[in-house]
């Protein structure tokens, strides 16, 4: 245990995810960005000061070793429920971040018997009814990165004035791997809406209100679709685990 | 030696000041494009096209690029087509096909066999991957761009070369059906080179193919290194590269004098200056398209912490003769310079860009027939640069027993 979290390994389709795991209480999965996991932030120490926090990194992402066949969110989410069995855990709250929020709804479409609540925050998933997903393979990474932040600050905290080549070299790899499950229709499903009609596990759908990625009639949508949902806003921006950390632990939780 | 006529067939028909609205290719608006002058443009190039095969070319070469204001084809087999039936002799070269943005290679296949039969066998079918670039403007999933090119050549040479009906189950094409009724006149299928300028892998697949590499405008010292790669790999596979495996594009243009051909050539740089063309950093690379080793470098092109390459400046080009320009007898000297350097027996000469005027063009063409081809095909005589039409190898390794019994030799020999 270091920092008030421990690392396993626990193989999954093959594959060895790589799991922090800290904190009591009941157990809250979350799943990251599709631009990486930055590791264990302040968010998560919130988080496990008063539950049992499941941090994977998804497979293919941060050097990780990716299956070559997952080649869809569904592959990813399918990974996911594998790693939840492996672990032996139930009445889980599923919290997914942008592209993780994605994983976690079609998590839900699949197999809700698992789940306790699921918290979508800034979600990708569903195509916006107004605007686009932002296209993050028109500009550089360390561009993209920066844009996720409402305060610029959040960003430098996390990776400094000058970003290093090798988070440079991770953004890149962890692009492909969004390249290669989410290409398209681009970080949405056209299929997903349809599924989400008979999700009645309760959610709380959480956006921030300075979100520059995901257009904000998004979570309006996955409201209107899931069964038993509400909407909560929150001061940020896309990167709303950095951007309000405190206030973002304190919803999932509250 | 194979000859060959190129241009990237700019249209550079737009006002001049739309440029400075500082995007480039990709997101440059095609609210700037001028169909009529368009249309103009296009008459011009057959016109050019016609003039290069009486003035004695061996060879027209067509590529093909997407949103791209450098070059107007946007589809090489349409230009193929017309020159099918508009031309008589001159081989159709087209460098190439991008495979990866084809959903269904047996159309494909089909489209090359049909022009292939329309010109009387003188398809030359090359493959290329397309630029990081293709990928965005196609919405082709650039992480897939090598599997979907492998699987894409391998699924048409198969349904050139097998009798139908048969079933094509791969990875990104699924055929319960493969039986085209069109196939190619050339047998056992029309010749397949593979042109590029960066990728490593891309040499050393031509290469175990037994297909000519054709290194797009690359330095001498660049060019010689691709060979020293593509010798070794074709050593692995059983045989001896020589000359007739070796291609090399490069920009000439020649003029009645120094001034004008100089005034000419400097309309090369259009494409690298004020359209960075394939060069955007992060358009040309989208994550997944390149080789991972070449990711460090990349991302810090990318985000702006090294220099993007091919930024020389006109000056250096003509220096290191990437560029060579000027009367006939100043070109055929330098090229002699690249023909020993480089020893190619299949060269390509990329004769006009920009804004040069179809005027000029016309001369530029008349001049490279008469004056400077045949010239370096006595040179290409008098240093032994047989090209594949003069020495007839086998279309690919396929083909060429001699290489897989030596192979086969070898591997038993080392106990593989």
């Amino acid at each position: 245990m270091t920092n008030g979290y421990s690392e396993s390994i626990i193989e999954v389709a093959g594959l060895p995810i790589q799991v922090r795991r800290g904190g009591d209480g009941p157990t809250v999965l979350v799943l990251h960005h599709e631009t990486g996991n930055p590791g264990w932030l302040e968010f998560h120490n919130a988080l496990s000061a008063r539950r049992d926090v499941i941090l994977p990194t998804l497979p293919g992402w941060d050097g990780t070793e990716r299956g070559d066949w997952m080649r869809s969110v569904r592959d990813i989410a399918a990974v996911c429920a594998l790693l939840l069995d492996e672990l032996g855990v139930a009445d889980v709250t599923v919290v997914g971040l942008g592209f993780g929020g994605y994983v976690a709804a079609e998590m839900a479409t699949a197999n809700q018997s698992r789940l306790d609540r699921l918290v979508l925050v800034n979600a990708m998933g569903l195509q916006p009814e107004d605007g686009d997903i932002r296209d993050q393979f028109l500009e550089a990474h360390a561009d993209y990165v920066k844009s996720c932040f409402a305060d610029p600050a959040n960003f430098t905290a996390l990776y400094g004035e000058e970003v290093s080549t090798e988070q440079l070299v991770a953004w890149d790899a962890n692009r492909e791997m969004t390249a290669r499950t989410a290409w398209k229709p681009f970080l949405y499903s056209q299929t997903l809406p349809h599924l989400l009609r008979n999700v009645n596990t309760p959610t709380k759908v959480i956006r921030g209100s300075e979100d520059s990625v995901v257009p904000t009639t998004v979570a309006n949508q996955f409201v209107e679709l899931l069964g038993d949902a509400e909407l909560i806003e929150i001061n940020g921006g896309h990167h709303l685990e950095s951007d309000a950390a405190e206030s973002l632990a304190e919803a999932i939780v509250g | 030696m194979h000859l060959m006529y190129f241009t990237e067939q700019p249209m550079s028909a737009y006002d001049e000041h739309a440029a400075e609205e500082g995007v480039t290719a990709l997101l440059f608006s095609n609210s700037n494009f001028d169909p009529v002058a368009g249309s103009q443009l296009y008459n011009d190039r057959l016109t050019e096209y016609k003039l290069a095969e009486e003035v004695g070319v061996d060879g027209i070469m067509l590529n093909e690029h997407h949103n791209a204001p450098f070059c107007m084809q946007a589809k090489c087999n349409i230009w193929a087509s017309v020159l099918a039936g508009a031309t008589e002799r001159v081989k159709i070269v087209l460098l190439g096909n991008p495979l990866p943005l084809a959903d269904n290679p047996i159309r494909l296949a089909e489209e090359l066999a049909m022009i292939d039969m329309i010109s009387g066998g003188r398809l030359v079918s090359g493959f290329v991957r397309g630029g990081g670039t293709e990928q965005l403007a196609t919405g082709v999933n650039p992480a897939y761009n090598r599997e979907r090119f492998e699987e894409a050549h391998d699924l048409i040479v198969e349904a050139w070369t097998r009798p139908g009906p048969f079933r094509w189950e791969g990875r990104h094409y699924q055929h319960r059906v493969v039986n085209p009724w069109a196939l190619p006149m050339q047998q056992p299928h029309p010749r397949i080179w593979i042109p590029g300028v960066l990728s490593r892998e891309t040499v050393v697949w031509a290469a175990k193919h037994r297909y000519p590499y054709i290194a797009l405008n690359t330095t001498i010292e660049a060019t010689k290194r691709i060979w020293q790669t593509y010798d070794d790999a074709a050593h692995e596979v059983g045989y001896d590269p020589g000359p007739e495996n070796r291609g090399y594009l490069l920009r000439v243009h020649v003029a009645d004098t120094t001034e004008k051909a100089m005034q000419n050539a400097s309309q090369f740089m259009w494409m690298q200056g004020e359209f960075t063309g394939l060069a955007h950093p992060v358009w040309s690379n989208p994550a997944g398209y390149a080789s991972p080793r070449n990711r460090e470098a990349l991302v810090e092109v990318m985000n702006g912490r090294r220099p993007p390459p091919r930024a020389q400046s006109f000056d250096n080009q003509i220096e290191n003769m990437q560029i060579i320009a000027g009367t006939p007898d100043e070109c055929i000297r330098k090229l002699r310079t690249i023909l020993e350097e480089t020893r190619p027996g299949i060269l390509a000469l990329w004769g006009n860009d920009g804004r040069v005027t179809h005027e000029d063009s016309m001369r530029c063409i008349e001049l490279l027939g008469t004056e400077v081809m045949p010239a370096l095909r006595d040179m290409g005589a008098e240093l032994d640069l047989d090209g594949p039409f003069d020495s007839n190898p086998p279309v690919s390794i396929a083909y060429d027993e001699t290489a897989r019994a030596r192979a086969a030799s070898s591997a038993a020999a080392s106990g593989d």
